[in-house]
C-alpha cells in the first residue's frame, strides 16, 4: 500500500552554487547562496519559505540557513538518512509536507565543501564511535575502507554475473562527459575526453578506474517545493511530484549488503520504482528522460534495470546502443552528471531533472520531456521520484 | 599579543617579503660525474641516462645529464655550515619569530620544477629569495606563519634550470600533555584501523585475538548469523551461542583498494566477500596471492594471524 500524494507539491524554484575544487567559503555560505538562488528563481521571497529538508551528513542546522536568509517563522523540518540514498528522500520529506500542509513552501538543500573539507575518498575511520561504526568495523580492517571499494565488490561480482564489460561502463561514463561540455557550472565542461585516457587511469578499485567515479565538489543545490495552488502563480513552469518513494530492502546495509542470497543486487531500488509507478500511475514508457545517480559508472546500469528500462544483464547493451545519448531511448545526465558536473550528493541531479521537464537543460532533448526520473544513491536506502509538468 | 602588537610584528615580517636571502651565487664545483655517482648509489636510481656515458652518448640526447633532483645539490654550502653562517634574511626572518615566541619550526613542502636538463660541465648558479609570507593560521601544531622560499637556478648562460619552494611552518608550540609528548616522540607504526568493540561485536572480535572466527547462532533455530546482531531475524528470539569456523571458503566477489594509499594497510590490498563452508559470508583479505590469480568462485582456506603490532585478523590464502 503506497500513500498516494500524486501532484499534492510541485518544484517551482531550482539553483546551484559555483562548483569547485575549493569554495573558500564555509558550508553555511553554500547553503545560504543554493537557498537564495532558488527562493529568486521561484520568484517566492525568504519569508515565504516555512520548511526545510535536508540530509543527516548536511552539516547546516536549518535554523542556521533560515536566518543567514533570512526567513521567518518555520514550521516543518525533516532529514533523510543514508548518504546519497537521501537526495530523493529529502525531496520526499518536502513531498510529504506540503501534501499533508506541514508546511507550504519547503526548501530542499544539500551544501558540502566535498573535497576541500571533508573528502568521502579518505573514507571511513574508527574515530568515530556509533552504532553505524560497528557496522564499518567489519570491514576497516580489511582496507575495505571507500566508497570506490564498495562499489568495486557489487561491480565486479554482477559485470561475473551478466558479462556486461568495460564498454558498458566507458558509455555511461562519456556520455556525461559529452554533456558537460555544454554546461559551464561542470567540472568537464569544454573538456575533451577519450577511450583511451579512460583505459590509461590510474586504478582506484578494481574494477573502478579514475574515470568511473564521480568529482569530489564544493557547493551547494536547492529545490523548492509548494502547493500547486500556489505553484500556478509563480514564475516558473512548476514541476509536478508524481511519485516519489523511498525504500530499504531486507537485509539492508548501507554499502555492504554482502550477505544477501545473491549480494550483486539492489532489490530496494527496485521496490521504489514499483512504488513510483503505482503512485503516478505512470509505466516506464512515459519516462523520457532521466537524472539517474551516478557517484560511480556502473551503478547507473544497475539503477536502468531496476526501474525496468532493461532487462537484468541486459544494462550494458541499453546503452551501447546510445540510449543515455541526446537523441537515445533515455537521455540521461544531461548536466554531466556527478561524474562530469559537480557530487553535491544528487540534489544538482533534482536540480537538472526539474529543469527537463521546465526545457531549460543546457542539453534540451529534441524530444518532448513530459516527464523525468530523478533517482537516489544505490548500495544503501534508497529511492526515487518521477516528475511531470504541472496541469 | 594583542591585536595591535600583531600588527606591529606582522609589519616587520612582511617586511622580509621579497629579500634576497643569497644573491645569484656560482656553485663551488661543475656538474660532475662522481657527484652523481654518490647521490644515485644513495637514491637507489639506476638510470643509464645519469650513470652510463657509453649509453649517454648513444642516446638520443647524445650525452649524459643530471638527475633533475640533485638542482639543489651543486650549490650546498659542505661541511662549513657546521662553523655557522652568516646571517642573511632567512636567518633574521626566523631569529624574529623566536623573538616573539614562534619558536617551533616544521619544514611542510618542497617543490620542484624543472626547465632544463644540465649535464657534467655546465655550472649552476643559485639565488633564493623569501617568496611570501602567510596570514597568521591555527594549525593543530599550534598557531603561526608560512613562509616560503624561493631559489632559483641558473646555468652558465643564464637560462633557468629550475626552482624550488620550499614552505616551513613556525609556530607557537602548544603545552602537550606529558603523556602525548612521549607518543609524540616515540616512532609509532601506523596500524590497522580497528573495529570499536560494542555489546553486539566485541565478543567476535575479543575471539579474534584468540585465534578463533566465530560464528553467531541462534539458540532457538539454530540459524547462523553474520556479522552478529542481538535478536535473530529469523525467529527473534534473544538467546545465541556460537561456532567455530572452519574457516574454509570460497570467493563471492573480491577487489583491492589502489587509491589512496591507507597508512597501516598493505600495498593494494585485495578485499574480498567470501562464503564459508558453514554458509556465512565474511570480508576478509586474500594474501600469498596476486590480484590477477583471484577469481570467483576461487577455493581459499583462512587462519587467524597477527597482521599487525595491535591486529589480529583472519586472512584467507588459496586452497
Amino acid at each position: 500500500m503506497v500513500a498516494n500524494i500524486k501532484d499534492k507539491a510541485v518544484i517551482v524554484g531550482v539553483a546551484n552554487t559555483e562548483f569547485s575544487k575549493n569554495s573558500g567559503v564555509s558550508e553555511l555560505s553554500l547553503a545560504a547562496q543554493a537557498v537564495k538562488g532558488a527562493i529568486d528563481d521561484a520568484g517566492l521571497k525568504p519569508s515565504d519559505i516555512d520548511g526545510f529538508a535536508t540530509f543527516t551528513m548536511d552539516s547546516n542546522d536549518e535554523i542556521e540557513v533560515a536566518r543567514a536568509v533570512g526567513c521567518g517563522d518555520m514550521t516543518f523540518w525533516g532529514r533523510s538518512h543514508y548518504g546519497g540514498g537521501a537526495a530523493t528522500g529529502s525531496l520526499h520529506q518536502a513531498v510529504m509536507a506540503v501534501a499533508t500542509g506541514m508546511a507550504e513552501c519547503v526548501a530542499v538543500y544539500r551544501a558540502l565543501n566535498g573535497r576541500s573539507g571533508h573528502r568521502f575518498s579518505d573514507g571511513v575511520s574508527g574515530d568515530i564511535m556509533t552504532a553505524d561504526a560497528i557496522h564499518w568495523g567489519w570491514y576497516m580492517p580489511y582496507g575495505l575502507l571507500t566508497p570506490a571499494s564498495w562499489v568495486a565488490m557489487f561491480t565486479q561480482r554482477w559485470m561475473h554475473n551478466t558479462g556486461v564489460t568495460r564498454d558498458a561502463l566507458f558509455e555511461v561514463a562519456h556520455s556525461t562527459r559529452q554533456y558537460a561540455l555544454n554546461n559551464p557550472n561542470a567540472f568537464f565542461y569544454q573538456r575533451n575526453f577519450d577511450r583511451a585516457e579512460y583505459d590509461a587511469a590510474r586504478m582506484i578499485a578494481d574494477p573502478l578506474q579514475l574515470f568511473d567515479c564521480c568529482q569530489e565538489s564544493d557547493g551547494g543545490s536547492c529545490v523548492i517545493v509548494t502547493t500547486p495552488e500556489r505553484a500556478r502563480d509563480l514564475r516558473q513552469p512548476g514541476v509536478s511530484v508524481r511519485g516519489i518513494a523511498q525504500a530499504a530492502a531486507a537485509d539492508q546495509e548501507q554499502m555492504t549488503s554482502f550477505y544477501r542470497e545473491e549480494f550483486a543486487a539492489i532489490p530496494e531500488m527496485e521496490i521504489a520504482a514499483k512504488n513510483c509507478f503505482e503512485m503516478s500511475g505512470l509505466t516506464v514508457d512515459d519516462i523520457d528522460a532521466a537524472v539517474i545517480y551516478d557517484a560511480f559508472s556502473p551503478i547507473v546500469l544497475w539503477q536502468l534495470e531496476a526501474w525496468g528500462f532493461c532487462g537484468f544483464g541486459e544494462s550494458g547493451d541499453f546503452v551501447l546502443d546510445g540510449a543515455l545519448r541526446p537523441d537515445g531511448r533515455l537521455p540521461t545526465n544531461t548536466h554531466g552528471g556527478q561524474l562530469s558536473e559537480a557530487y553535491i550528493h544528487g540534489v544538482n541531479g533534482i536540480v537538472e531533472a526539474t529543469r527537463l521537464v521546465r526545457g531549460q537543460s543546457r542539453n534540451q532533448p529534441e524530444k518532448d520531456v513530459n516527464h523525468a526520473l530523478v533517482t537516489s544513491g544505490v548500495g544503501i536506502p534508497t529511492g526515487g521520484a518521477l516528475l511531470g509538468k504541472l496541469d | 599579543m594583542n591585536a595591535d602588537e600583531q600588527k606591529v610584528f606582522e609589519e616587520k615580517i612582511y617586511a622580509f617579503v621579497g629579500q634576497e636571502v643569497y644573491p645569484p651565487t656560482p656553485a663551488p664545483d661543475d656538474v660532475n660525474l662522481p657527484m652523481i655517482r654518490q647521490w644515485a648509489e644513495v637514491i637507489g636510481e639506476t638510470n643509464p641516462a645519469y650513470l652510463d656515458p657509453a649509453w649517454a652518448a648513444s642516446s638520443k640526447r647524445g650525452k649524459t645529464i643530471a638527475p633533475p633532483a640533485m638542482m639543489y645539490v651543486w650549490g650546498q654550502e659542505g661541511f662549513q655550515v657546521t662553523r655557522g653562517r652568516a646571517p642573511n634574511a632567512q636567518s633574521n626572518l626566523v631569529a624574529m619569530f623566536n623573538d616573539y615566541g614562534f619558536t617551533g619550526v616544521l619544514g611542510t613542502n618542497v617543490k620542484q620544477e624543472y626547465f632544463k636538463e644540465v649535464s657534467p660541465g655546465d655550472n649552476i648558479t643559485i639565488q633564493m629569495v623569501i617568496d611570501n609570507i602567510s596570514e597568521r593560521k591555527t594549525t593543530s601544531r599550534g598557531t603561526g606563519y608560512f613562509f616560503e622560499t624561493l631559489s632559483t637556478f641558473t646555468d652558465q648562460n643564464g637560462e633557468v634550470v629550475g626552482t624550488q619552494r620550499f614552505k616551513v611552518l613556525k609556530f607557537i608550540p602548544q603545552e602537550l600533555p606529558a603523556a602525548a609528548a612521549a607518543d609524540d616522540n616515540a616512532l609509532e607504526v601506523p596500524t590497522r584501523i580497528a573495529s570499536p568493540r560494542g555489546h553486539d561485536n566485541g565478543w567476535w572480535w575479543e575471539a579474534c585475538d584468540e585465534g578463533k572466527v566465530l560464528i553467531q547462532r541462534c539458540k532457538d533455530c539454530q540459524t547462523l548469523r553474520h556479522p552478529p546482531r542481538p535478536m535473530c531475524g529469523q525467529c527473534q528470539s534473544m538467546a545465541w551461542d556460537s561456532i567455530e569456523s572452519t574457516l574454509e571458503g570460497e570467493v563471492l566477489s573480491y577487489t583491492a583498494l589502489r587509491h589512496p594509499k591507507i597508512p597501516g594497510y598493505p600495498k593494494d590490498p585485495i578485499c574480498a566477500v567470501i562464503q564459508l563452508a558453514e554458509g556465512t559470508n565474511i570480508v576478509s583479505n586474500i594474501v600469498d596471492c596476486e590480484y590477477d590469480d583471484v577469481f570467483i568462485g576461487m577455493k581459499l582456506k583462512g587462519k587467524v594471524e597477527q597482521v599487525d603490532d595491535k591486529t589480529m585478523l583472519p586472512q584467507f590464502y588459496p586452497a
